[in-house]
């Protein structure tokens, strides 16, 4: 019926555009509200009524989803812009006369628009309007709505979703519909998914001719996701030479998911890898070059990670709302000086006193650790504090069966970033070799005119600078709170002796093994149990050092030994 | 032989130290109900200072392997956890039918987790002689398997610390798991009875607080025996030159394996002692940075002697319970007054001369924040971020921001005096803008606690009681260079001239770096 | 001489009272014990319950005090240390005399009080949802005991459709406990055991990327899926951040959280999760003219109009004003008479009625059912329409369906046994 109104319509859709327009520019002249001239609009009228009953279903979740399936059934595209108001919670009334609006909240009042044609119409402090409020199965018949409403939409995103709804609803009134957006569909992509969207609708239907729903099902076997599975298992379990062919696609797919299950093991395990290696690698400096076993190295992640919610904290508070985006590219040098800046004073005030003592430095940097726990208590209270993340790292892509997070895919990328950054440090400037130097022979470097104390007060500096940069991505994935860096320590500690103190590129086999493992150990020994991964990666790591006492890349030589 | 070995041990201070622990350790028992008694303790003291002996305990096992045998564990914390659950376990299997739930066998929270009969290491807990060696084994047992094989495999410093911690960072996970049946996060509590008698009356209390301290009194003991032996003498030697010791012929990893063995052993009775005393044992114990603390305390105390560790335990605990109390102070006293005199301590040290610049410091530093104080004053800042770089700035902070920076500066810039005298300034103002503000202790112990860990490591390097027995040697060694001098043989009044300390010879090796010692320890070394 | 007298005297009365005021003032105090975690991992969320009981405290001492004496508070800090818990309790009792404390938030600093309290005989209220089992005679709980928010939720979705059910959880013990609930529950409404995935993690987990996938493909089989939540406090936020990133829609698989309140969604951004729910018996939104005022007093009192208020700080708000009532009502601060007062005594909630101490040391409660909104704020989409009196032992587990805890005096006990009619738990045999 829908469909056959829908077809019916099409054709009169300029007309009607232009026909809302006037409608629209009368509105403006008069200034009066909807009602009275819905009755002069025919077109809109059905959809302004339905709009209207909001009001009687507020707070009646049910009843306010019948009127979302009634509006789809419209098939009146006003419906789209009223249905996205209503989705997004903005859709009001005021409460003397009950009149259906889209508010926008300007804190203490609202400005009010034309739920269908968004046109102005003043506006009204808040406590006199009343949110039409919407629940999860609200939001699920709006989206069921919008997919036969938008399946026809200019927008390429806004059919694939529409599409994807489909599919998944399998709603077998759509199907008239679906092969007609089939038959004007251009682009590649969505096309696919519709062509998917009918397979599941046919499959299902006895009076289809049997080989198209075999074909049908060919198509279903080829995308070869979860929700093709259900639909195949569903079909596998009846009879006749669909079932057979189901049967073929469900093994198929179920062999295909195997594999690509090893290889989302193995992205997890990579992308644990790369927070471990960030978490690690300003340890690898100030423990591994430096032989400081620094407990304060978690708090220095912590300064990083508290640093990207000031600057957040700045820009949104300055009004440059288009900046915020830009957050965490600003906040990336300016953690790296804080938390070098804090690890040149720690190094000069209290660890230089220290050097030759590496098991003495350990109960300073505890109390340093705990001073800056608290300190970061005092100043930005005990709770979680709000990081928000940009839009260009929230969500995921997926490559075949394989699901990326942008926010993971950024931290790999900027955790081997920092990595190479600071090989080529080491390996290629004025610094790093005085570096190397003065760890393999500190006497022998100060006798050929390095200022040894500085090297070092730079060394402590770089390595805590780069235990901010960690901070920063973790504060992307992880609370920012007081007790962010201690979560992060002993995993460090790990990721650094497991490769061999001294080797840098032994942290990074270290911290990418340690990631993989954990992440292979879960889904198969801990079962509903995480845990048991953790503590077997643990008890590897005491077997491992017994087996290679200096970590998988020892440092050779003579000088170890003392 | 057996005597010589129990009795070489003791000289007149550690005959004190034991004979004082005795003392108290039956004296308090025996004064339960009594408050006349010089040994009355209320029933609050009596748990606090039962918990500090039990702490004592664990850190003198950590004060045998760190300071003697040069082996730094960083989960000590294991083994005293161990210990604990094994006690815990036999008090849960001692409630009986007292639970909330009245099952006769298991204990309430594996009713609650619907366990339907008992786990295998559970049974034998009911009988208290299985759970007493138990509390000795498992740990020694968990220690002698580690020990065994890191010290063949020759792990040592850094990697042994870090291993170590992995250790008991597995075990706490373990124990956190509900599904390891002993108890998860909750641990075990509520306990009912202890050897028949109530865990909660006074005499009990008194008891295990005697029993702590005699137990320290046996450990205290015990360390002192095998460190006077000759087994004790190869020890040292390991510690100070690990593979000469190896060259000479010694089987190194057997000596270290039986001391990490013994201390794990101590830590166990440590822990089994504490928990009937706080009444619950949970995963907590079993944190690395448990471990981390206790090995803080034998720092506190001084390494490289035994009764430095046990003061240690009680010292930083006994700060620790007074700074998480209730008191509150004026900011003035507890934190700007000692912060005010160690800086006053470093400038007289540092810039002796130049007064004029420190104080032109001073004077730039003060105006600097009085005038920041003045700018500032009354801003408000909405958000928490903005609200902390504001607040940097803000009118109560000016005197911190100012001094911090200079600080900083001051420690980069090779300690300018300008900047010495501004810091002084900065502190100045902030002490003078509102003198009387109150700072709670609870909130802000890990403030001082951290303070007195980074003090104690950089002015003390040998801990409390190092220093003290250093000075004292020292002294001792310089009148007898100047009574040698003075024509007298000192060496002829001196009954056991050759006899070296291992307490106080052991820290010059350790501690390299500190500063050369003096004249007269030269010639202790020279004359022995 | 007449003229001379009357100033002398009076200042000779005002000399008197103002030196005697102070002294009657400080004999006078009732002191009140605030045993929060201020330091350590548990500040996170007991920082503010310390706060929000001196701001009670303040406004009682503004509004005359309690029996005509001011309140003194003593807060002290156990450090998220449970053995310190204990100690601390006995050291407010026994070193500074306090008459009631207000303590805790996990369940092992509880379990670690109870001797302790029930050995010194005080007062002590616990704000915080709880995994039930228990009664204590000196422990009044606050919170909601697990018929107060976990078996409403899964009703509530159950009325929504959901099939299918994910109960991920910390493993510790009020997880275990509200599953092994929720599990027994379940079962008695049909579903079947394979329709039930559980999951633990441990405590602070931030790796959550194989656990979300698990629930994504195990709510993508085609039935209608829901996750009840009973992470705890830390590990909530990487969970959530990974939610929205593997792009789970609170349409398809909604959650539903017994432990996320406005505090921990304060280090969130909600836009990406947008309709999971939580279920309380308070929200900050929730319209009400006491809970309008009990957050402008919160703004001013903290200073920062951006600081929430949440479920645990209305249970310590109720808490406290049970307790001014029971003393008021026994003239005495006394222990054992507060106790007996204490049951119940009905004070007004933040949601617009009343809250009773039940005989068990319960309370009655709504129960709200809240989807995140994006402000970070929850809506309430369903309540309960009566209040639900909090059930200590659970009807749902075979060892203690027939207990009751009930404190008034003929009966006094904590686990009285229904069916064999004897005080001390299922086990305990008839006499």
């Amino acid at each position: 019926m829908t469909n056959v109104l829908h077809r019916a319509l099409r054709p009169l859709r300029v007309v009607r555009l232009g026909r809302a327009l006037a409608a629209a520019l009368c509105l403006s002249l008069l200034a009066v509200v909807a009602p009275a001239f819905a009755q002069d609009e025919p077109d809109d009228a059905a959809l302004r009524a339905l709009v209207q009953e909001f009001v009687g279903a507020e707070g009646n979740y049910r009843d306010t989803s019948a009127i979302v399936d009634r509006i789809a059934a419209l098939a009146d595209p006003g419906g789209v812009s009223v249905l996205n108001t209503l989705n997004a919670g903005r859709l009001y009334f005021r409460n003397s006369d009950r009149v259906v609006f889209a508010g926008t909240d300007l804190g203490a009042t609202l400005t009010m628009a034309d739920p269908v044609t968004g046109e102005a119409l003043g506006e009204v402090v808040k406590r006199e309007a009343t949110a039409i409020r919407v629940n999860n199965a609200v939001r699920r018949s709006i989206r069921t709505a919008m997919s036969s409403l938008t399946l026809l939409s200019p927008d390429r995103a806004t059919r694939l979703s529409a599409a994807q709804t489909i599919f998944t609803n399998r709603d077998a009134t759509n199907l008239p519909l679906l092969e007609e957006a089939i038959a004007e569909e251009t682009n590649a992509g969505v096309l696919r998914v519709m062509q998917q969207a009918r397979a599941a609708i046919i499959v299902a239907n006895a009076d289809i001719p049997e080989e198209e729903r075999i074909a049908a099902v060919a198509v279903l076997s080829d995308r070869g996701d979860q929700a093709a599975l259900n639909v195949l298992r569903q079909l596998a379990a009846g009879e006749g030479a669909v079932a057979e062919a189901a049967e073929r696609g469900v093994s198929r797919i179920e062999t295909a998911q195997i594999f690509w299950g090893i290889g989302q093991n193995l992205w997890f395990g990579i992308s644990l890898g790369s927070v471990l290696l960030l978490a690690a690698v300003g340890l690898a400096i100030t423990f591994g070059v430096m032989g400081v076993i620094n407990m304060a190295h978690g708090e220095m992640v912590m300064i990083g990670a508290y640093t990207v919610f000031v600057v957040q904290d700045i820009i949104r508070a300055s009004g440059n709302a288009g900046l915020i985006e830009w957050a965490l590219p600003i906040a990336i040098p300016i953690a790296f000086l804080v938390t070098a800046g804090i690890g040149m004073g720690i190094e000069r005030g209290v660890i230089r006193w220290l050097y030759g003592r590496p098991l003495e430095t350990l109960l300073a940097t505890f109390g340093i650790s705990l001073a800056l726990q608290q300190a970061a208590r005092s100043i930005f209270g005990s709770s979680n504090v709000l990081v928000s993340s940009p839009s260009w790292m929230s969500g995921s892509f997926s490559v075949g069966q394989l699901n990326f997070n942008y926010s993971r895919v950024y931290i790999l990328l900027f955790a081997i970033m920092v990595f190479m950054a600071l090989i080529l440090v080491l390996r290629r400037t004025a610094l790093g070799l005085q570096m190397r130097a003065v760890t393999q022979n500190r006497r022998m470097a100060s006798a050929m005119g390095i200022h040894t104390p500085r090297v070092d007060m730079f060394t402590f500096g770089l390595g805590s600078g780069i235990a901010g940069l960690a901070g920063v991505a973790l504060s992307q994935i992880d609370n920012v709170s007081a007790n962010l860096g201690q979560a992060y320590l002993v995993d460090s500690f790990m990721v650094v002796v497991l490769g061999g103190v001294g080797n840098l590129w032994g942290t990074f086999v270290g911290a990418f093994g340690l990631g993989v493992t954990n992440k292979f150990l879960e889904p198969y020994i801990g079962q509903g149990d995480a845990v048991i991964a953790k503590i077997i990666v643990l008890v590897a790591i005491i077997v491992f050092i017994q087996w290679r006492p200096r970590g998988l890349f020892a440092l050779k030589g003579r000088a170890i030994e003392s | 032989m057996i005597g010589s070995f129990i009795f070489r041990g003791i000289d007149w201070r550690a005959g004190l130290v034991i004979i004082g622990l005795l003392v108290v350790g039956i004296g308090v028992p025996l004064s339960v109900g009594s408050p006349n008694s010089p040994f009355w303790l209320s029933t609050n003291d009596t748990l606090l200072y039962g918990k500090y002996l039990c702490y004592a305990l664990l850190a003198l096992s950590i004060g045998l392997i760190w300071g003697y045998g040069g082996i730094l564990s960083l989960g000590h914390g294991a083994f005293f956890a161990i210990g604990g659950y094994a006690m815990g376990m036999y008090l849960m299997r001692a409630i009986g039918t007292r639970g909330v739930y009245g099952n006769p066998i298991l204990p309430d929270f594996m009713v609650f987790l619907n366990w339907s009969e008992l786990p295998w290491f559970w049974h034998g807990f009911d009988q208290f002689w299985f759970a007493a060696i138990m509390i000795v084994l498992v740990p020694g047992a968990l220690a002698f398997l580690f020990g065994w094989f890191a010290f063949r495999s020759r792990v040592t410093g850094v990697y042994l610390s870090i291993i170590t911690q992995a250790l008991t960072y597995a075990l706490y996970l373990l124990f956190l798991r509900n599904a390891t049946a002993v108890g998860g996060n909750n641990g075990f509590t509520d306990f009912k009875d202890i050897l028949g008698v109530p865990v909660g009356a006074p005499d009990t209390r008194g008891w295990l607080f005697g029993a702590s301290a005699i137990a320290l009194a046996i450990g205290y003991w015990i360390c002192r025996s095998v460190i006077f032996s000759k087994y004790g003498k190869v020890i040292v030697a390991v510690r100070d030159a690990e593979s000469r010791t190896r060259f000479l012929g010694y089987r190194v990893d057997r000596y270290k394996t039986f001391l990490f063995t013994l201390s794990a052993c101590m830590a166990g009775v440590a822990g089994a002692l504490y928990v009937p005393q706080v009444g619950i044992i949970n995963p907590g114990e079993l944190s690395p940075l448990k471990s981390i603390e206790a090995v803080v305390w034998v720092a506190v105390g001084g390494r490289g002697t035994l009764v430095g560790p046990m003061l240690g335990g009680v010292l930083v605990n006994a700060f620790k319970t007074y700074f998480t109390g209730g008191a509150s102070q004026p900011y003035w006293v507890v934190a700007i007054l000692p912060a005010l005199g160690l800086l006053l301590l470093l400038v007289l040290y540092r810039a002796s001369l130049g007064w004029l610049k420190v104080l032109a410091g001073a004077a730039a530093g003060a105006a600097i924040a009085a005038l920041g104080l003045l700018w500032s004053d009354g801003w408000a800042f909405p958000a928490p971020g903005v609200r902390f770089v504001g607040g940097l700035l803000s009118a109560e902070s000016w005197g911190w921001t100012v001094a911090a920076v200079a600080i900083i500066a001051w420690l980069v810039l090779n300690k300018n005096k300008y900047v010495a005298g501004a810091i002084f300034g900065a502190f100045l103002c902030r002490l003078l803008v509102e003198p009387n503000d109150m700072i709670a202790l609870a909130p802000n112990w890990p403030y001082f606690l951290g303070a007195v860990f980074i003090g104690v490591t950089l002015l003390l390097p040998r801990g409390i009681v190092g220093t003290i027995a250093y000075g004292w040697n020292a002294w001792r060694a310089r009148r007898a260079s100047i009574e040698a001098q003075e024509g007298r043989d000192a060496d002829l009044t001196d009954p056991e001239p050759a006899r070296i300390d291992p307490e106080s010879a052991a820290k010059d090796t350790t501690t390299p770096e500190t500063a050369s010692p003096p004249p007269g320890a030269v010639a202790q070394q020279a004359s022995s | 001489m007449f003229q001379f007298r009357k100033p002398v005297l009076g200042l000779a009365a005002a000399a008197v009272l103002a030196t005697a005021a102070p002294v009657m003032a400080q004999e006078e105090t009732i002191k009140v014990g605030i045993l929060h975690s201020l330091s350590g991992t548990m500040a996170i969320s007991e920082t503010t319950l310390s706060d929000v009981m001196l701001m009670l405290i303040e406004q009682q001492n503004a509004a005359g005090g309690v029996l005509g004496r001011q309140l003194e508070p003593v807060v002290v800090d156990p450090a998220s240390d449970w053995p310190l818990f204990a100690e601390k309790l006995r050291e407010l009792v026994e070193v500074d005399g306090v008459d009631v404390i207000f303590c805790c938030w996990t369940s092992v600093s509880r379990k670690s009080i109870l001797p302790v309290a029930e050995e010194l005989n005080t007062v002590v209220f616990y704000p915080v949802q709880y995994e039930g089992e228990e009664s204590s005679r000196n422990i009044f709980y606050t919170g909601a005991a697990p018929n107060q928010q976990a078996i409403p939720a899964v009703d509530y979705l159950m009325d929504q459709g959901v099939e299918r059910w994910v109960l991920a959880g910390t493993d510790y013990v009020y997880p275990r406990t509200t599953n092994r609930i929720l599990e027994a529950y379940l079962a008695s409404k049909g579903v079947a055991p394979e329709d039930i995935m559980i999951s633990y993690t441990p405590f602070g987990h931030s790796d959550w990327q194989t656990i979300v996938s698990d629930i994504v493909s195990f709510g993508s089989q085609g039935k209608f899926t829901a996750v009840v939540s009973t992470i705890n406090g830390d590990a909530n936020v990487p969970f959530y951040r990974e939610l929205a990133n593997q792009g789970v829609d609170a349409a398809d698989i909604p959650v539903v959280a017994f432990s996320v309140g406005e505090e921990e969604l304060a280090g969130l951004d909600t836009s990406a999760l947008v309709g999971h729910l939580a279920a309380w018996n308070y929200f900050q939104s929730i319209e009400d003219p006491a809970n309008e005022e009990f957050i402008a007093a919160w703004h001013a009192f903290t200073g920062d109009a951006t600081e929430v208020t949440n479920d645990p700080m209305e249970a310590h708000y109720i808490g406290f004003h049970m307790w001014v009532a029971a003393v008021e009502k026994a003239g005495t601060t006394d222990a054992d008479a507060v106790i007996d007062a204490m049951i119940g005594v009905a004070v007004p909630n933040l949601t617009g009625g009343y809250s009773a101490m039940m005989p068990n040391h319960h309370i009655t409660k709504p129960v709200f059912i809240g989807e995140i909104q994006a402000n970070g704020q929850f809506e309430v989409v369903w309540q309960t329409t009566g209040l639900v009196v909090g059930d200590e032992w659970s009807d749902y587990l075979p060892d203690s369906m027939n207990l009751i805890a009930d404190w008034r005096a003929p009966l006094s006990c904590g686990n009285f046994n229904v069916a064999t009619g004897v005080c001390g738990g299922a086990g305990a045999a008839t006499p």
